[in-house]
């Protein structure tokens, strides 16, 4: 990602906490402002990053994956229905139940990468179209099971949702206790500590999500395996000849993408609110394709621009919070759908290379026939 | 006697790929009936019971059948507008969109345009105008992706996607704000309800199904006509299947590829017209929903043959509509039928595992549907 796709992202991630600074000015400090809207889009972005990360698995590797929506729909789903059956069915304790529920999610994520594997690889069939079918799969499959298993015949729970135990919690980061003898009494200090240290107390997805980031940056441009990865979405053809399993390559990076996917569903049912509705992703799959795109297809690219996105849903809620306070003159902002719009035509512009050319693997997208 | 043989041979031929395009399809509903009445068992319901359910549902009246055709008018738009963009090698995801925003526009023009105006249109002249300016309307917010794609390389994919939210968010705010029925006794975000000169009569008396659905019909034999006896549907299929063949014999490939969009999102924005000027005769959030991907799933069932899209739209429509029927007999939740939908498509763009099974040798070339993102 070139340096002037970073400073446009830069910017417009200013511009749009400066607008909630300048609402929110009567109401809170700017440096209580910052912080937890950094903090909200930290924690809103997680699914974007892991989808994202998802998405560059799989087309580093040269399967196109428009599936992630479904991935995530479907890993949701069936974490949270994991985590309920632990706790109500088989009586687990609340934290193994919740650990169970973010493994099902995982594997849910891992088995819809297969089976998108499967049809894209094995059976050659269309990737976007493989895709597509993911994604109305989930939809029907999580629709059917979650009104058969609650409210269906015979039922295990007597037509009622039961409670889930729970979701994951914020980790404290020793911060604020840390800079007590430093601070030595100053209430300046200890806020701006204080501050910077909300940003710091994120869920356990979240975090991992950011870990997972250079991680797979790591992986992908600094490993024998990653070259390989690299070399089978570039060039198939000629990794074949060097001896790379072509097939077993694409195979174990979508799976890897389904997984990563899988917990981004997590996030939704395990850590972000302990329920399931129907449709709950509700279009984060495709934004997280657009972070890749957006991101060039690199993981702190596709990281960053996850932030950018997750700032704008970031501003809405903001907006909730100020809606008192807020000048006649911004009042749109409050509207969610206004700025909602925001990812989706920056997106957009992206796209048609006015910032910057995006470059996807040579062979994205193409099943690869010996 | 030559020429004899050789037209032989042509029309066996015709006949053998015929088969070929009707047989998958049919295996693969074959297939997914067989999984789907395994799924019913296994959540303990009665399968046989459930497709009598299903059947009586969609077919088993007069009314019923009236109601599967008021569901099968909005497919048969939509699937043709899917369709048609991939004969024209574009995967157009937004018919969704498309066709919200032409439901909008038709409702917008049906119930303000005699306010503007001041007086009341005849219907002669209200009607054909709705129906225009939604077609319009859909056309002009695919032609947008159209244009990118021709112009800039902006992959249709991602671009139809993307207008599909600005779409759908766009909506929300009309029908919340400016467009939102001020009757006092609403609270749903739906527009007014359209002047009487803006609908679209029913066929019968007492049954819901309106002429919208014969012009249905006439659409898909309009596109079949346009892309099998018109140069414009020539050029269409050309940039489909050879985009550089297409270029190199002087065809003016962004003009078609724009074109082809925008013809697209005409049918789509017609799909959603329908539904307000025939159905509805108001938009209301949220109705259209879902109604994009049934679409794909249409237009690939029917092998994006227009009479294919009829028949897979007739199908998917008895299946929405028979499920209420089914539920009501056997308890199953009507999202059976997502499933089931979900497996035929799935078959279908699969078709291997359906050769597979039923041990079809292959009819030699892989049909190539989208294109990488490089656009």
């Amino acid at each position: 990602m070139d340096w002037r796709r970073f400073a446009f992202i830069f910017l417009i991630i200013v511009v749009l906490f400066g607008a909630v600074v300048m609402v929110g000015i009567t109401k809170s400090a700017p440096i209580l402002t910052v912080t937890s809207m950094l903090a909200t889009t930290i924690a809103v972005a997680t699914p974007l990053v892991l989808g994202a990360l998802s998405g560059v698995f799989c087309e580093r590797a040269g399967v196109v994956n428009i599936g992630i929506e479904g991935m995530m729909l479907a890993a949701a789903f069936f974490g949270w229905l994991g985590a309920i059956y632990m706790y109500h069915v088989f009586g687990f304790e609340k934290w193994p139940s919740i650990l169970t529920g973010l493994l099902t999610a995982i594997l849910a994520g891992a088995l819809m990468g297969l089976l998108h594997a499967v049809l894209s690889i094995t059976y050659k069939v269309d990737q976007i179209i493989g895709g597509t079918v993911i994604n109305i799969l989930a939809v029907g499959l999580t629709g059917f099971l979650n009104r058969q298993l609650f409210f269906g015949k015979g039922s295990a729970f007597g037509g009622q949702i039961p409670n889930s135990p729970g979701n994951l919690l914020n980790i404290h980061v020793p911060l604020t206790e840390l800079f007590t003898p430093i601070c030595a009494g100053s209430t300046n200090c200890s806020e701006v500590v204080s501050a910077i240290n909300s940003v710091l107390d994120q869920r356990p997805i979240a975090i991992t999500a950011i870990v997972l980031v250079f991680v797979s940056h790591y992986v992908l441009f600094n490993t024998r395996w990653g070259l390989r990865t690299r070399a089978v979405g570039e060039h198939p053809k000629a990794a074949d000849t060097v001896g790379i399993n072509v097939i077993r390559m694409r195979y174990a990076n979508v799976l890897i993408g389904g997984a990563l996917a899988g917990l981004a569903g997590a996030y939704f049912t395990i850590e972000s609110v302990p329920s399931f509705e129907p449709l709950l992703t509700n279009g984060r799959g495709f934004i997280s394709l657009a972070a890749m795109i957006f991101g060039n297809w690199s993981p702190i690219g596709a990281w960053v621009a996850s932030l950018l996105f997750g700032a704008s849903q970031a501003l809405q809620i903001k907006m909730q919070l100020f809606r008192d306070v807020i000048p006649p003159e911004w009042a749109f902002l409050q509207q969610s759908y206004v700025v909602g719009l925001i990812p989706y035509i920056l997106t957009m512009i992206i796209l048609t290379g006015i910032i910057g050319r995006t470059t996807p693997p040579a062979a994205d997208g193409v099943p690869y026939e010996k | 006697m030559q020429a004899e043989t050789q037209s032989g041979l042509v029309a066996k031929g015709f006949a053998r790929s015929a088969l070929d395009a009707l047989l998958i399809p049919t295996l693969s509903i074959l297939t997914a009936v067989i999984l789907g009445g395994i799924i019913i068992v296994s959540v303990g319901g009665n399968p046989f019971l459930a497709y009598y359910g299903l059947i009586q549902g969609s077919f088993g009246s007069a009314n019923a059948i009236s109601e599967t055709a008021v569901w099968a008018t909005p497919y048969i738009f939509a699937g043709l507008a899917v369709a048609l963009a991939f004969k024209g090698g574009l995967f157009n995801i937004g018919a969704e969109g498309q066709l919200a925003l032409g439901a909008t526009t038709a409702a917008l023009i049906g119930y303000a345009l005699p306010e503007w105006l001041g007086f009341d249109l005849p219907a002669a002249v209200h009607l054909p105008l709705v129906i225009i300016v939604g077609a319009a309307m859909g056309a002009f917010w695919a032609a947008i992706v159209g244009y990118l794609k021709a112009y800039t390389g902006g992959h249709e994919v991602i671009n139809t996607i993307m207008m599909n939210y600005i779409a759908l968010n766009s909506i929300s705010f009309l029908l919340n704000g400016p467009m939102k029925d001020p009757n006092p006794n609403n609270v749903i975000a739906r527009t007014p309800l359209i002047a009487e000169s803006a609908h679209i009569a029913p066929i019968f008396d007492g049954l819901r199904v309106h002429w919208g659905f014969v012009l249905s019909l006439f659409a898909a034999y309009f596109v079949w006509w346009m892309l099998n006896k018109t140069t414009l549907g020539f050029e269409i299929r050309t940039v489909g299947s050879n985009p550089d063949a297409a270029k190199y014999a002087g065809m003016n490939v962004k003009r078609i590829i724009i074109l082809t969009m925008a013809l697209s999102g005409l049918l789509a924005g017609l799909a959603g017209t329908f539904e307000v000027t025939g159905l509805n005769y108001r938009h209301e959030l949220g109705f259209s929903i879902g109604y994009g991907f049934d679409a794909i799933a249409i237009a690939l069932l029917g092998k994006s043959h227009p009479l294919g899209v009829v028949l897979a739209s007739i199908l998917f429509a008895a299946m929405r509509n028979g499920a209420t029927r089914m539920q009501f007999l056997t308890q199953m939740p009507v999202d059976l039928i997502s499933m089931l939908q979900a497996l035929i498509l799935l078959f279908v763009a699969a078709d291997a595992i359906i050769r597979y099974i039923y041990r079809i040798k292959s009819q030699g070339e892989r049909v190539v549907l989208t294109r990488g993102w490089g656009g």
